[in-house]
């Protein structure tokens, strides 16, 4: 009996558990239009792939605990030392020497505003949000860089002050953990899931 | 980065002066079920080999290294398919190389074949761009496409880059346009005269003779943008032959096709648009320091730059390109452009970015008239007609090839043989598409100049392609 692909790491290695494809049989494709001719074929595939944050890792498990970390350049040397990056970046994209990893959960919680936004009625295939999607772009007082993420709950426009909102109960480990309403939501009526951290 | 040092900015130089000797392209279309990649490349070579009057054979001859720009290999679920095709075009043992740099594949694959002959490395280098976005379903394709933004950042957000790039788009609707219901009916003017020029290129996928009303009655996909504000999905292939000047002359001779001098330059910018810094706006020619001091009082929200509105990749190819090719005010200097109008509002960013307007009035490039073959309040020639074959919203964006078959376009005009390219009976008959009765001439008159800019997703990749009749330069020394 199949089970779905897990993977843990073990002595820097990765050890894995499950099945990681299924097969399923090509068909063929023909044209009705022309005596049922040989077009084509069918590939299907399905396939699980291991991906490694490295050193992005803990602002994926930062979000399961209720906080949003980022990252500050403190190289002395750099020229543009004390830039800080949300979203997460691991080198100084100036000097290339290794951020500090920093906690903004609280300015986030307390400046966060919509910078620009985008309602989508469509999603690709393998999307997990309820449509239409409320792509919004989050700014913040002293950080540098904007935020990419979506409002749950609120109507999106520039300026909007937003709180953020995480899935703490089962949560993805990735960026859809992440959500943000506008301010004075009550707490139950976040999306299943998701707690005010 | 955001300061660059005067190594950076340095003006780039070809070692040898390099010509655009001829072209081809293939049909485009949503979903090509009889036809193989390959057979599209074959299609797009014999098409350049005819327009010198050579077999595919004799041009082959003069091939000396190949470059292949197809963007999503995950499309074709193929990896390598430059082996496959460079091997069913029977060019083996030649050296070649894949090129992949989003919508900029096309562009992209020009800059190296032409910077392969500038070093001397080859004579004669063959440019091919392809793309296969028929074999998933469009959701599938859609996310495929979300793939090309930040994976861990982005593409889990929706799987869909319609709503990562139309973000921007928003915020220069905001912000420049203002929300006025002007600005949305210019959007859908572009929309109109892409889709209406289409109608006289028989390559092109989605000619549509429609309105602006069509345009805003058409179904919302991400506000303010409808589903004719957006580019295609395509097949198809195009391919460029670049040469030194005396392979150029001796390929060319007693044909219809004078060689084209040719320059490629390139700009970028962050995969994510959220990691865009505020800088200074690198300034082109035809711009001073003091014109942008006040954009926070015209256009309230707009003092970021390049913010969430410009493209900076953009900014830089033109910067590059203008300063090697000698260009100073591209609309006086330039008779014939072709823009990555992805969407119609990036079409309009794009404006501004390559200096037809600067920041923040690029609307006024549609309203004038002047991106027009005809300029419509004048009935006099637009001052610099604009894609011409229908851009990506009326001909083509099968991505590879995109930046390839925009070059071919505005070569077109300059050989002065555009009607015989998009006006032969023979071609529309084969591509099983009917001639229009009103079918026009769009050809440029005394056309010696032209741009054409290859652009990827959110502006990770921009190139200026420059085409120049070599008898009009405007920089000797280029």
């Amino acid at each position: 009996m199949s089970i779905f692909g897990t993977v843990r790491v073990k002595n820097g290695q990765y050890r894995i558990k499950g099945d990681f494809h299924h097969i399923t049989p090509n068909t063929p494709i023909r044209n009705e239009e022309d005596g049922w001719k040989l077009m084509g074929i069918t590939n299907p595939r399905s396939m699980t792939y291991m991906h490694s944050y490295g050193g992005e890792a803990p602002f994926f498990e930062s979000m399961s605990q209720g906080k949003i970390l980022g990252t500050r350049c403190d190289d002395p040397d750099c020229e543009f030392k004390g830039t800080t990056y949300i979203p997460f970046r691991i080198h100084c994209p100036d000097c290339l020497s290794k951020n500090t990893i920093v906690d903004f959960t609280d300015i986030c919680k307390k400046t966060a505003k919509v910078h620009t936004f985008m309602v989508c009625e469509r999603s690709g295939a393998f999307n997990t949000l309820d449509k239409p999607i409320k792509f919004i772009n989050v700014e913040f007082e002293g950080i540098d860089t904007i935020l990419m993420s979506y409002l749950s709950i609120g109507e999106p426009e520039m300026g909007l002050r937003v709180v953020p909102i995480f899935r703490t109960v089962n949560p993805s480990y990735t960026i859809t953990d992440l959500s943000w309403v506008t301010e004075g939501v009550p707490a139950e009526d976040l999306p299943e899931g998701f707690t005010y951290g | 980065m955001i300061k660059f040092s005067e190594r950076q900015l340095k003006t780039p130089k070809l070692m040898r002066p390099v010509y655009l000797v001829t072209a081809g392209q293939s049909k485009f279309d949503r979903a090509m079920p009889d036809k193989r990649t390959e057979e599209l490349c074959v299609d797009a070579l014999t098409m350049a080999a005819r327009l010198i009057d050579k077999s595919p054979a004799e041009l082959k001859s003069y091939i000396h290294s190949c470059y292949y720009g197809h963007f999503a290999d995950h499309f074709g679920d193929q990896l390598l398919g430059e082996a496959v095709i460079h091997d069913r075009l029977g060019l083996d043992p030649l050296g070649n190389i894949g090129v992949k740099t989003g919508g900029a594949t096309g562009g992209s694959t020009l800059w190296e074949a032409v910077k392969a002959v500038a070093s001397g490395y080859s004579d004669c280098t063959l440019a091919m761009g392809w793309e296969r976005m028929d074999e998933v379903p469009t959701d599938e394709g859609n996310h495929l496409i979300s793939c090309a933004a930040d994976k861990d950042w982005e593409t889990p957000l929706g799987h869909i880059y319609t709503g990562y790039y139309a973000v921007m788009a928003q915020k220069y609707w905001q912000v420049f346009g203002k929300q006025e219901e002007s600005f949305r009916r210019t959007l859908a003017e572009i929309s109109v005269k892409h889709h209406g020029y289409a109608r006289f290129n028989p390559y092109a996928q989605a000619p549509m003779d429609i309105t602006v009303d069509d345009v805003l009655n058409s179904p919302v996909v991400a506000y303010p943008l409808r589903a004719l504000d957006c580019c295609l999905m395509s097949v198809g292939a195009a391919c460029a032959i670049i040469c030194d000047e005396p392979t150029a002359m001796e390929l060319t001779k007693n044909t219809k096709n004078k060689p084209l001098r040719i320059w490629v330059s390139a700009g970028s910018h962050t995969l994510r648009p959220a990691c865009r810094r505020d800088m200074e706006i690198p300034l082109l020619p035809n711009e001073s320091p003091d014109q942008y001091a006040d954009m926070a009082e015209k256009f309230p929200g707009g003092d970021r730059y390049p913010g969430f509105t410009g493209f900076l990749g953009a900014r830089m190819a033109a910067y590059y390109g203008y300063h090697m090719a000698g260009i100073v005010d591209p609309t006086e200097d330039l008779d014939v452009i072709e823009l990555h109008d992805a969407f119609t509002i990036s079409d309009v960013q794009s404006y501004e970015d390559v200096g037809i307007r600067p920041y923040g009035y690029g609307r006024d490039y549609v309203e004038s008239g002047d991106c027009y073959h005809t300029n419509p309040h004048t009935g006099e020639p637009g001052k610099l007609p604009s894609n011409l074959s229908g851009g990506l919203i009326g001909c083509m964006h099968a991505v590879g090839a995109t930046g390839i078959m925009q070059t071919l376009e505005i070569a077109s005009h300059i050989w002065n043989r555009w009607a015989e390219i998009h006006g032969d009976p023979k071609i529309w008959d084969e591509f099983g598409r009917e001639k229009p009765a009103d079918w026009t001439d769009l050809q440029v008159k005394d056309a010696k100049r032209a741009l054409a800019i290859s652009h990827a997703g959110v502006g990770s990749h921009v190139t200026a392609t420059i085409l120049m009749d070599p008898d009009h330069l405007l920089n000797e020394d280029a």
